[in-house]
């Protein structure tokens, strides 16, 4: 059955909408606006009742996964439980019903809960000064990265460092992030147990490298044993080191990126501290410094003058403004309300029950899946599908077959630097005994590789689609709905 | 309270079959010299109910704009959320999911995407549309970049009228990416065609309006793409999507690419964020536009379905050679602004635009009849218009809040010759009683 589009549930003349009556004497548009200031054709908006236009979208909710469903092990991307009692606190209208230039005194409850989070942040990650300005973590990258493009440049020292340097195990955002802050980037190797490699690091170190952008534990879910050096190395040719803290749910309590000796990192609110995704964001990507870099942050930061909280502008240093207003605030609202309820106890044993879990799933799986690097990780693993290709059986298919077990599919293809790679994340927030389901899921597809590999091929099967033709969708990309097919070309 | 599932007997148990003895084991290689030797230094951990209690505490500390008369807009509008926005965006199933990577379980906020996008082409009259950005001032910075990258020219122009906030963070973006930003001024309160005339040359990737602007003035918009299409330049429009039940939408004057905020399509105000910067352009720039793209597809048996696409511009495939670095976006506003704009309608985007034409006018001719309270400028608005007042316009404000009415924004910080202005927004919220009140509160301050 296909599922119909809004526009075609849509009947001229139904209405949703009621809108408040024109209580002051109205004119004709024309008279208040130029002829040329005017639409001259409407905008073809679905027509639907409120009955309709509820079950469409709760319709489309059934036809979506998320963590309240089930198992959501995507690696790196820390798909937690989201408690509810912070989603309550942010839809309070002492939150919601703010305005962004509401004079201070109006909004001191919220400006606490900035500055108070902001500390709780430095706190956690060893740092002196934070922004929660940045919307996402890339967005958190790309504010890191400016940061330190303004020391250097405070220091003399701009033009000559052109380079950051990332692992070829990172994120695809760092070296896009780093591009979109103007520098060259340079691929540096990783060793044999996932860590940078030393020697490459070295030959690639300059007095042009700006940063280094690290991730510890990186994606291979590894803790980089050499830190204290690669921060030698850095430092030493008079760079910096820039935390992406995408698994930071792995240290919580237990190392500190700080003390590690990190100049700069951001979090990620939608991943470390609970806050849902929302299928695609709101995300949040507080930034944190360390003191040299604090007169760089973007404005307004939060400050504590006379027991007022207040917005501070009068930063000379600053690299500006980079968003509207002051961040995803209402994100920082659920944050806030998750570190409170956890508390430095319970913190740490949340990242000590995610490196249990990974662990714990990383043995059970070993025996049937390839594990390139077999070593404790920390948070999360990386798999690889290369025992199932021998049958022809991709990591894709694997992935595709999981979901009609009603699990999401780990991170696939990623990092880069593992064939077939399978990266799963299992958070502290799931039950041993969801494991031990995925773990038989991931048994039985094993099985099933040798035995059947069409039937992995051609997977899923139970979903509300069968596998969809991602080819055809970018060759012939049709990418809004048309009333008329011929003329649908996107 | 951790909601962490795992008892003391599961944690000993599963140690056991990992094969380690504690999970300090399994810490070992994090190297000593690094390990935090003491407890985080944060507050003690709470129940829910005192965390719920603490939350409402601190939410007090705060007045709102459900305890006031708002009048504030300047780049967040108090516009009515109906209820609907709300309960569908608080499905769990929605907000709990990730990116939908895994295109057959995540078809619900995949088709929601894809309903989004067309909704906003519509709206817009633009050819194709982004999955959204993080925000208005962020869209005008990626909209640059991305005009930079189709025209391989280093140098945009942008009006003075822009919201102050989007040219900063478009500075912010364009310093580090070496592109040359150019600002022209405005004349008669409405952006000056003639300077910009001048400082468009074959050097402009693209020329960035705002209507209407930050100063509430529709804008010349057809006049200034004649001028960016002359020297080859791209003109970009930011909009105010509530305008355009009324207003000509970017496509109707020549837009190349359409920006903006559409926090006022049924997102709160939420003291800044999350909101949804929008990004709609025409067919042929769709490969260098920033952002995620959801698009239709099939499976084997031929079923409609969607799936994110053209993935080839993004970062996790093009790393360095991305578009943008955009990853999470702000998927659940736009899904927010895909139920509110079809709870509106064909006929309602056009009822709602009206509603806030009529009461600001209404409010505009009822202000400036009092003494001493004057137009800026003679330019045509749509719902938010500026006055120059008798006293500072920071006393005015703190006069008004002694009526419990949040006034308009004073100009001085932003706009040194609108220093004894302020902006003011009236929307469809606003009554006839409620702007007769702020008539009444103004002229006792005069």
């Amino acid at each position: 059955m296909t599922m119909p589009l809004i526009f075609e549930r849509s009947e001229a003349g139904r209405r949703a909408y009621s809108l408040p009556d024109c209580d002051v004497p109205r004119k004709d548009a024309t008279e208040l606006l130029p002829g040329w200031a005017l639409r001259k054709r409407a905008a073809d908006l679905p027509e639907v009742s409120e009955v309709d236009l509820v079950r469409h979208y709760t319709k489309l909710s059934q036809r979506n996964h998320g963590v309240d469903v089930g198992f959501y092990p995507l690696g790196s991307c820390t798909m937690k439980y989201n408690p509810k009692v912070n989603e309550d606190a942010a839809a309070l209208p002492g939150f919601n019903a703010l305005h962004p230039y509401q004079p201070e005194e109006l909004v001191q409850g919220a400006l606490e809960l900035m500055y108070e989070l902001g500390r709780y942040l430095c706190e956690i990650g060893g740092m002196d000064e934070a922004t929660l300005q940045p919307a996402a973590g890339a967005h958190g990258e790309l504010t890191g990265l400016m940061i330190i493009k303004a020391y250097h440049e405070s220091r003399g020292d701009g033009a000559k460092r052109t380079k950051v340097i990332v692992p070829d195990s990172a994120h695809g955002t760092n070296p896009a992030s780093a591009a979109f802050c103007g520098y060259k980037v340079v691929e540096v190797k990783s060793d044999g147990r996932g860590g940078v490699d030393l020697d490459s690091l070295r030959a690639a170190m300059s007095d042009e490298v700006a940063a280094l952008m690290l991730t510890n534990p990186n994606t291979l879910g590894l803790f980089d044993e050499n830190i204290v050096e690669i921060a030698k190395i850095v430092h030493g040719a008079g760079g910096l080191l820039y935390y992406d803290g995408a698994n930071m749910n792995a240290i919580m309590g237990i190392a500190r990126p700080g003390d590690m000796g990190f100049d700069v990192l951001h979090f990620n609110l939608h991943k470390t501290f609970s806050t849902p995704h929302g299928g695609g964001g709101p995300g949040s990507g507080p930034v944190a410094v360390k003191k040299t870099l604090a007169p760089f942050l973007p404005v307004p930061v939060v400050e504590k003058k006379d027991g007022k909280f207040v917005l501070d502008y009068a930063r000379p240093q600053s690299i500006g403004k980079v968003k509207a207003f002051y961040g995803n605030f209402n994100v920082m609202v659920k944050a806030y309300a998750y570190i409170r309820a956890l508390g430095a106890k319970g913190l740490r044993e949340a990242s000590e029950n995610a490196v249990l879990n990974a662990n714990y799933l990383m043995r059970k799986l070993a025996p049937y899946y390839h594990l390139p690097y077999d070593r404790h990780c920390k948070h999360e693993f990386v798999l690889s599908g290369e025992y199932q290709l021998a049958s022809g059986v991709h990591t894709g298919d694997i992935a595709k077959m999981l979901l009609d077990y009603g699990f999401h599919a780990p991170t696939v293809y990623f990092p880069l630097i593992v064939k077939e790679a399978i990266m799963v994340e299992p958070t502290e927030t799931e039950s041993r005994d969801t494991l031990d389901a995925f773990v038989d899921a991931m048994i039985g597809i094993a099985q099933l590789a040798e035995k059947d590999p069409e039937a992995l091929h051609t997977a899923p099967h139970k979903m509300v689609v069968g596998r969809l033709d991602d080819v055809t969708a970018a060759r012939r990309p049709v990418l809004r709905w048309r009333p008329n097919k011929q003329t649908n070309a996107g | 309270m951790n909601y962490v599932p795992n008892t003391d007997r599961d944690r000993s148990e599963m140690l056991a079959d990992i094969g380690v003895s504690s999970m300090e084991e399994l810490l070992s290689d994090i190297p000593r010299e690094v390990r935090l030797q003491r407890h985080l230094a944060l507050p003690a951990p709470m129940s829910e109910y005192d965390l719920a209690r603490h939350m409402g505490a601190l939410a007090s500390k705060n007045r709102t704009t459900d305890d006031l008369v708002s009048f504030l807009g300047a780049g967040a509008y108090d516009h009515f959320v109906p209820s609907v926005v709300r309960h569908l965006v608080s499905r769990s199933e929605f907000y709990t999911a990730y990116t939908p990577y895994q295109a057959e379980i995540s078809q619900g906020m995949l088709q929601a995407i894809f309903e989004y996008q067309t909704l906003m082409c519509e709206l817009t009259a633009m050819d194709v549309s982004n999955a959204s950005l993080y925000d208005g001032a962020t869209a005008v910075a990626e909209a640059a970049a991305m005009a930079c990258r189709q025209t391989r020219r280093r140098q945009v122009v942008i009006s003075v009228a822009v919201h102050p906030e989007y040219r900063a963070t478009l500075r912010t973006y364009a310093r580090n990416l070496g592109i040359e930003v150019l600002e022209t001024g405005m004349k008669d309160g409405v952006t000056d065609i003639e300077e910009l005339d001048r400082l468009v040359s074959s050097a402009t990737a693209c020329v960035i309006l705002q209507s209407p602007s930050f100063l509430g003035s529709v804008e010349p918009m057809g006049k200034a793409a004649e001028v960016a299409h002359r020297s080859g330049a791209l003109f970009v429009a930011c909009v105010d999507p509530i305008s355009l039940g009324i207003l000509a939408p970017p496509g109707e004057y020549g837009a190349d690419i359409a920006v903006g905020e559409g926090q006022g399509l049924g997102s709160p105000m939420s003291f800044g964020g999350p909101y949804l910067g929008f990004l709609t352009c025409r067919q042929d720039l769709v490969r260098n536009m920033p952002g995620r793209v959801a698009g239709e597809t099939h499976d084997p048996d031929g079923r409609r379905g969607y799936i994110l696409t053209l993935q080839a511009r993004e970062q996790h495939i093009r790393r360095e050679r991305a578009t943008s670095n955009i990853c999470s976006n702000e998927a659940l506003s736009a899904l927010a602004a895909a139920v509110y704009l079809s709870w509106l309608g064909k006929d309602g985007v056009r009822e709602l635009a009206d509603l806030c034409l009529q009461k600001a006018h209404y409010a505009f001719d009822r202000i400036t009849a009092l003494p001493g309270f004057e137009k800026a400028s003679r330019a045509p608005f749509f719902k938010e218009f500026v006055v120059r007042t008798p006293i500072p316009p920071e006393e005015v404000s703190a006069g008004l809040l002694r009526s419990r009415i949040l006034g308009g924004l004073p100009l001085g910080r932003h706009y040194p010759e609108f220093g004894d202005a302020m902006l003011i927004a009236v929307t469809e919220k606003r009554t006839k009683e409620e702007i007769d009140s702020l008539c009444r509160a103004l002229e006792g301050l005069a």
